[in-house]
């Protein structure tokens, strides 16, 4: 699981379905299945990230498997040990999948296929390139919210924004694959600095003014980004403040959506920056929804991949 | 050194005749045959090559290579001289780090390694070095460059451009305006924003080079572009050029034959600076190498051990092998495709880099009374590339491509330093 690109509709429609039966094992007293007995997950996280790896670390649980944490802060070179010794020497302890976060774009992808390890790999997080788990529970949020039987359906017809630093989001990158795979619409919206052309390319439609977007769109759903302030430093945009004016989420912006469309967000936010309090914290705001969803969906795939004996699905 | 006959070689125009060597000069062209006779039927022979544009990587990274691997894997390819660059450590900035990097390329004994120096102390762009020096050291320098860093300060550009004129030199630009390409990991696009991988720009190429051929007309000196990657460097050359500015410019033979898409497979043997850019671009490089835009092909050379490429795209160092291969990708693109002749092959390999940098010896025609520093060259063969071959690196990017021609013979000052295929020492 590299990137959501090398899965069919059909395959990523699949994995959300079996996330829905997973979902109803995390309703249950006892979470827990025997599928993955004995096997071993490795976390391999080279990025601070309490979240994600959590996830993953539940999930696995949750299937009886044996977790591993390995955090590294900062890259492998500072570190002084390669990304190909440390995955070996962890592989060398009996991984039989590695879940890898880290800040190479790419090194998902290497791990898996430069013959460094045999064991399974998942990305989960690489970079500015993807984050295929998040796409997929974005994903399992919105057909879970906006379908009334969501099994075996895509996303056809859903129109869903996605604003803020597009260019430096992994998870930007993913969900645009993954919604367009599915069926959806998808519409970008951000400074002109932080939305590359390329990305451009493969939407529906792009705004540089996240007004503009409101009174021309007809979203579904509106899904914000987290601002990181080394980008304004940078000179991408100018403060703090011009940023939340032009495409912070707030209350009287809300009011302009359709009844009922959804607010999402990766995490962690920052509250008054690329969304306010109100709506963060609105019924309608879906946030802790994603992060439950994230187990049953990362069970998914660890189940695909490690009870199905499929090898980088 | 007793004489030789090279009996039968094919000449460049296309013409067939006996080459006799004598105490490395060329004695004669024609029909004789004199002492031992080397059937060279069916083989083209050609100047020697000189590539301006080498890291051999000593003194300071001989885990790379070492000016012996590196003048191996050069007399493999067909060369006859190389242009050692600057950015070894100790850097090649005075004339005593110049002239020990002639001696161990004279103590090697396969090509001559002609230094290029530095043109700032340290490569560190803030003060002029000791060009003068270097200039009149045994290693007579008069190509300088940062390369590997640009010369990015105009002043400094401006200052160095007109001191070289004291002795006739050249300042070889490595193009590349530092603040655009911060962080840039492969050529900026579309690909660039779906693989996350930092964009290197074209215009941070073409700014400087539109820069500094404007600092080349104000000083009426030579300016030498190196590795040019983008086809809008080719449209400002051509303007520098109309205008009779005194600018050359040189491309690699991965800008002539690889683009960008390999990047998808995120392995760093593709990572190189300037970055593989688009079908486009080499598309231009092409057309611009043919009709005299860009006068010369220079490898960029850059061997890395396996451990700075073995690693994710973004850890991994910059830079790919290219001396024995070179010329078969020139084939490929002059020849093989049937836009150009072997005439150009020569010039664009041998004649016009030997110019560049004023080396004495080199790219001279084959004819009675030249050094003879000679290429012979199957043009019918093909070879499929599989290794790093000589170079003590093995980051070969032309791995799995079969390519046209293969070098049977070198001779360096009348000495085969490369028979049938064989480095001789």
């Amino acid at each position: 699981m590299i990137s959501v690109a090398d899965l069919s509709r059909e395959e990523a429609i699949a994995l959300l379905d079996t996330a829905a039966e997973m979902a109803e094992v995390n309703e249950r007293e006892i979470k827990k299945l025997p599928s993955l007995r004995g096997k071993t997950v490795v976390n391999l996280f080279f990025e601070d990230s309490t979240r994600t790896r959590n996830s993953f670390e539940v999930a696995a649980k949750r299937l009886s498997a044996d977790v591993l944490n390995f955090t590294a802060k900062g890259s492998s070179v500072s570190k002084g040990e390669s990304l190909k010794d440390t995955a070996q020497t962890l592989e060398a302890m009996g991984a039989d999948v590695v879940v890898i976060r880290h800040p190479a774009s790419g090194a998902a992808q290497a791990l898996a296929t430069r013959g460094w390890i045999k064991s399974a790999v998942i990305n989960a997080g690489d970079g500015t390139h993807e984050h295929p788990t998040q796409a997929l529970l974005d994903a399992y949020t919105l057909r879970d919210n906006l379908h009334d039987n969501p099994q075996g359906k895509g996303l056809d017809g859903i129109s869903v924004a996605i604003v803020g630093d597009i260019a430096h989001s992994r998870v930007a990158r993913s969900n645009i694959i993954l919604l367009k795979k599915l069926g959806a619409k998808v519409t970008l919206v951000g400074p002109a600095t932080l939305i590359p052309g390329g990305l451009s390319a493969q939407v529906d439609a792009t705004f540089f003014s996240l007004d503009d977007a409101i009174d021309n769109g007809d979203f579904d759903a509106v899904m914000m980004l987290r601002v990181q302030l080394e980008r304004m430093n940078a000179s991408f945009f100018p403060s703090e403040r011009e940023y939340a004016k032009i495409w912070g989420f707030n209350s009287e912006r809300h009011t302009r959506l359709k009844p009922g469309a959804l607010i999402m967000h990766p995490g962690p936010m920052n509250r008054g920056l690329e969304i306010d309090a109100a709506s963060a914290d609105h019924e309608n705001s879906v946030i802790l929804q994603q992060v439950s969803n994230g187990v049953s969906v990362r069970m998914a795939v660890l189940f695909h991949l490690l009870a199905q004996g499929e090898t980088n699905a | 050194m007793p004489s030789y006959t090279l009996q039968g070689a094919t000449l460049q125009d296309g013409s067939v005749a006996n080459i006799v060597v004598t105490d490395g000069l060329i004695q004669q062209v024609g029909n004789d045959a004199v002492g031992e006779i080397v059937d060279v039927a069916g083989l083209v022979a050609l100047p020697g090559f000189v590539d301006l544009h080498t890291h051999l990587r000593e003194p300071g990274f001989e885990q790379s290579e070492t000016i012996l691997t590196g003048s191996r894997a050069a007399a493999l390819g067909g060369f006859t001289a190389v242009h050692a660059m600057a950015n070894t450590v100790p850097v090649q900035d005075s004339a005593g780090v110049v002239e020990q990097v002639l001696a161990l390329g004279a103590e090697a004994g396969l090509v001559q390694v002609q230094p290029v120096g530095a043109v700032t102390l340290g490569l560190e762009g803030k003060q002029l070095a000791e060009l003068g020096a270097m200039a009149q050291s045994k290693a007579k320098v008069r190509m300088f460059s940062d390369d590997g860093k640009c010369v990015s300060d105009a002043l400094l550009m401006r200052r160095a451009l007109t001191y070289v004129k004291n002795f006739d030199g050249v300042i070889a630009q490595h193009a590349q305006e530092p603040r655009l390409t911060e962080n840039s990991q492969m050529n900026e696009g579309a690909l660039s924003a779906e693989l996350g991988l930092g964009g290197w720009p074209a215009v941070a190429e073409e700014s400087i080079i539109a820069r500094d051929v404007l600092l080349a007309e104000a000083t009426g000196s030579r300016l030498h572009i190196c590795h040019l990657s983008t086809s809008g460097s080719v449209d400002v050359i051509r303007w520098a050029k109309a205008k009779g500015i005194k600018v050359t410019a040189e491309v690699t033979p991965h800008h002539l034959l690889l683009t960008e898409e390999l990047a998808r497979s995120y392995d760093p043997v593709y990572k190189v600076n300037p970055p593989l850019r688009t079908s486009k671009d080499v598309e231009a490089l092409r057309e611009a190498l043919i009709d005299g835009t860009i006068d010369i092909i220079a490898t960029d050379h850059a061997p890395h051990p396996t451990e700075a490429k073995d690693c994710e795209w973004s850890a991994a160092a910059f830079g790919m092998l290219g001396l024995e291969t070179a010329a078969s990708i020139a084939q490929e693109v002059l020849i093989v495709s049937g836009k150009s002749d072997w005439n150009r092959l020569v010039e664009v390999m041998s004649s016009a880099p030997a110019a560049i940098s004023g080396i004495d010896g080199q790219g001279q025609r084959i004819e009675a009374g030249a050094v003879a520093n000679i290429v012979l060259i199957d043009p019918k063969a093909t070879r499929s590339i599989v290794d790093g071959g000589a170079s003590k690196s093995n980051n070969q990017p032309f791995r799995g491509l079969t390519l046209p021609g293969r070098v049977v013979h070198t001779i360096y000052r009348g000495e085969f330093s490369v028979r049938n295929s064989v480095v001789t020492k």
